[in-house]
């Protein structure tokens, strides 16, 4: 006993399994579970275990598919443009300008205060305020700025897009805070003796080196949007689909294997986008 | 089972007592204080108070799943051992009852089988009237016998479900953003309207209503608007696809909190809607009114459903719930907000002269009309929209219903949405 437990192999197998038993269970049988239903056969109240590519081949005929998926990466790429901008400027604020370690920890926190409330209650706080007779059009109406209330601030993609900035944009900010904290001060000073302007150091030293806090936070948003039905749903006034609600009618429908048909394609997506994000920068070098 | 003392035969004969003197047979009063109920549903009658009263009257415990129809109908499909009884709609059981998770009910042992009302016997609420299309209530009310898959076409004796709540359903407006008579379904997609109308979300009654629009618009008369073919499937959903892409639509709603909202909020001005949410809107002092349209209502109705599963004293008790749901107490509970029981007479002891003028027979209200909650609805002079109950239900174009192109049409709504 004592012999086997010694032999290297045995205790590194050991060290291994709880994690690789989480997984397993938890990760890696579901989307088995997922990819099998994926081929199975569905009636309106019964699911049948066989090897069909129907689901795929009403997924790939349908015209629909397309546009929803198109609009799904619009909302991701939209949203992602703009949680970047934003985030980076949060974070470029936090990490350069303020300069005591206790006013950034406490700027920090005041960032992550909206996420003390839950995400649908963030998010359904939007229409009282956008709605026709919302807060923002009587102030603009008050102001003189429009004579008509204005239609398209709530349940439009610019609501859907403006929920989406709001609930992920500190998915942005915290890991490219985390990287500009870990530049050495004396690149950036080195720099400037360089003779090399603000915007000079920004691009060639700055940016450069907050790539891999940029790629966290960009895999971060787009598998949030990507995924994501319920922002839509409520902020566009059930009036635009994206994948997440194709999968979530077909589940309310019991058209399981149909859900799973459009679930698999869509990790796929995900996959693909992020394998190609990673090309840019490597992650793992820089952790 | 506990031992025989003095002081346990005293209780149970006391129980027994109260049992009896309540009407409804209390077989096994000790044991079945043990019993607990699962009962799952759409939100509309599974109410605590109703569960209270059960607790009160038979003594037993109900527990209460409030769910929205496309989960109870999944439920009820998928997981047969998860609930005792479900309390479904007519168009749901036409879906779930061939799975067989259900059990047939026997007619003879449901003490007021007699004065349900004709709707979900034979489909007539009088004698004369004629049949609605759609998934109507009798049609799939009864089957041939204790252990049916099937639906028979006559009072066979076992039902598939004990029918307790429905009502006529039509459009809400906002009499006070709107300012003139709307009498036809049409004016759901009226240009005049744009931007201000809303459909709810929900596949299998959504298209109901386009029904209902389309034949009104005269674009179209359907042979059965509840089993539609492809090609008048495809038609009305490209009526409305156009009217969505033209802008005619603010939103569409799935849930019942999200029409009160808009509705209340004036995003809308008319919009599919059901009954409570009017009541809930003008419980907020926001004038609505539940419009009837010359082209009648839309109609659903609910039962009672036995888990397949359920046997022994958790049938008995289940049975005597069904008695006592039939009895009256719930029958007034529902009625004052505007539902209608399936056995309307029993229910009239318990609702005063002047509810029951205003609810059933639509009569002027003699003084203030309130909720079971306590919120005014209607004041003395008031009349009921669309007046009494042979008015409404007499006036009922086409049940909720489930079609046998349903998954064709389920998709081409999910193309609707995505439009």
């Amino acid at each position: 006993m004592h012999r086997l437990l010694g032999s290297r192999h045995v205790l590194g197998w050991l060290q291994v399994a709880p994690l690789a038993l989480v997984l397993v269970v938890f990760l890696v049988l579901p989307i088995v579970m997922i990819v099998t239903v994926s081929f199975w056969r569905a009636t309106e109240f019964s699911i049948i275990p066989a090897f069909v590519w129907e689901n795929y081949e009403f997924l790939f005929g349908s015209s629909v598919t397309y546009r929803v998926f198109l609009n799904t990466s619009k909302y991701a790429v939209i949203t992602w443009a703009l949680t970047l901008v934003i985030g980076f400027t949060v974070a470029y604020f936090l990490a350069f300008h303020v300069r005591t370690l206790t006013w950034q920890v406490a700027l920090f926190l005041v960032c992550t205060i909206p996420f003390w409330t839950s995400n649908i209650i963030r998010m359904i706080s939007w229409i009282p305020f956008l709605g026709r007779n919302g807060i923002a059009n009587s102030t603009l109406i008050s102001w003189g700025v429009i004579d008509e209330p204005v239609e398209w601030l709530l349940f439009s993609d610019f609501a859907v897009i403006l929920a989406f900035v709001h609930l992920y944009t500190l998915f942005m900010v915290v890991p490219i805070f985390n990287t500009m904290m870990r530049i050495d001060p004396s690149l950036i000073e080195a720099a400037r003796d360089a003779g090399a302007s603000g915007v000079q150091i920004l691009w060639n030293v700055i940016i450069p080196l907050t790539k891999p806090g940029i790629m966290i936070g960009t895999i971060f948003v787009v598998t949030l949007v990507m995924g994501d039905f319920i922002t839509v749903r409520f902020m566009s006034g059930s009036q635009s689909a994206n994948v997440g609600r194709l999968i979530s009618n077909d589940i309310a429908l019991l058209a399981y294997p149909s859900a799973a048909a459009t679930a698999v394609v869509l990790l796929l997506t995900v996959l693909i986008v992020i394998g190609i994000l990673l090309r840019f920068v490597d992650i793992r070098k820089e952790l | 089972m506990t031992k025989l003392s003095r002081r346990n035969v005293l209780k149970g004969g006391a129980a027994f007592a109260a049992g009896s003197t309540l009407g409804a047979p209390m077989i096994w009063a000790q044991n079945i204080k043990d019993v607990t109920l699962r009962q799952f549903g759409t939100g509309v009658s599974n109410l605590n108070e109703v569960a209270q009263k059960v607790k009160e009257d038979l003594g037993f415990t109900l527990e209460m799943t409030a769910l929205d129809s496309d989960s109870v109908t999944q439920r009820a499909a998928t997981q047969p051992n998860s609930f005792d009884i479900a309390d479904i709609e007519y168009w749901i059981c036409k879906k779930v009852w061939p799975t067989g998770n259900l059990q047939a009910m026997d007619t003879s042992k449901i003490k007021n089988y007699d004065k349900i009302v004709g709707i979900f016997r034979d489909g007539k609420l009088t004698p004369e009237s004629t049949i609605a299309q759609g998934t109507a209530p009798h049609s799939v009310g009864f089957t041939s016998g204790p252990d049916g898959t099937d639906f028979v076409d006559n009072e066979s004796g076992w039902m598939t479900l004990i029918p307790t709540i429905y009502n006529a359903d039509t459009l809400g407006i906002r009499p006070d953003l709107i300012n003139r008579p709307i009498s036809n379904w049409s004016e759901l997609l009226n240009p005049e309207f744009k931007g201000k109308a809303s459909i709810l979300d929900i596949s299998s009654i959504g298209i109901m209503d386009m029904a209902m629009v389309v034949e009104s618009m005269g674009e179209y008369t359907y042979p059965d608007k509840g089993n539609m073919t492809r090609e008048e499937i495809d038609l009305t959903m490209a009526i409305f696809t156009e009217a969505k892409r033209n802008g005619q639509f603010r939103a569409f709603w799935k849930s019942f909190d999200e029409s009160v909202n808009l509705m209340a909020s004036g995003e809308v001005v008319i919009q599919s809607m059901w009954s409570p949410a009017i009541t809930a809107v003008k419980s907020r002092g926001i004038p609505c009114v539940y419009q009837p349209l010359e082209e009648g209502y839309r109609s659903w109705g609910g039962g009672i459903g036995l888990s397949a599963a359920l046997t022994g004293l958790e049938r008995d008790a289940a049975y005597e719930y069904i008695n006592w749901y039939l009895d009256g107490w719930v029958g007034g509970f529902l009625m004052r907000q505007g539902y209608y029981s399936a056995v309307p007479e029993t229910s009239k002891n318990f609702m005063s002269e002047n509810e029951w003028g205003y609810w059933f027979e639509g009569k002027e209200a003699t003084d203030t009309i309130t909720s079971p909650f306590g919120d005014p609805l209607a004041q003395a002079g008031d009349v009921r929209d669309g007046g009494s109950f042979n008015d409404r239900m007499g006036a009922v174009a086409c049940w909720n219903s489930v079609m046998d192109e349903n998954q064709y049409m389920v998709r081409k709504w999910n193309e609707f949405i995505a439009a």
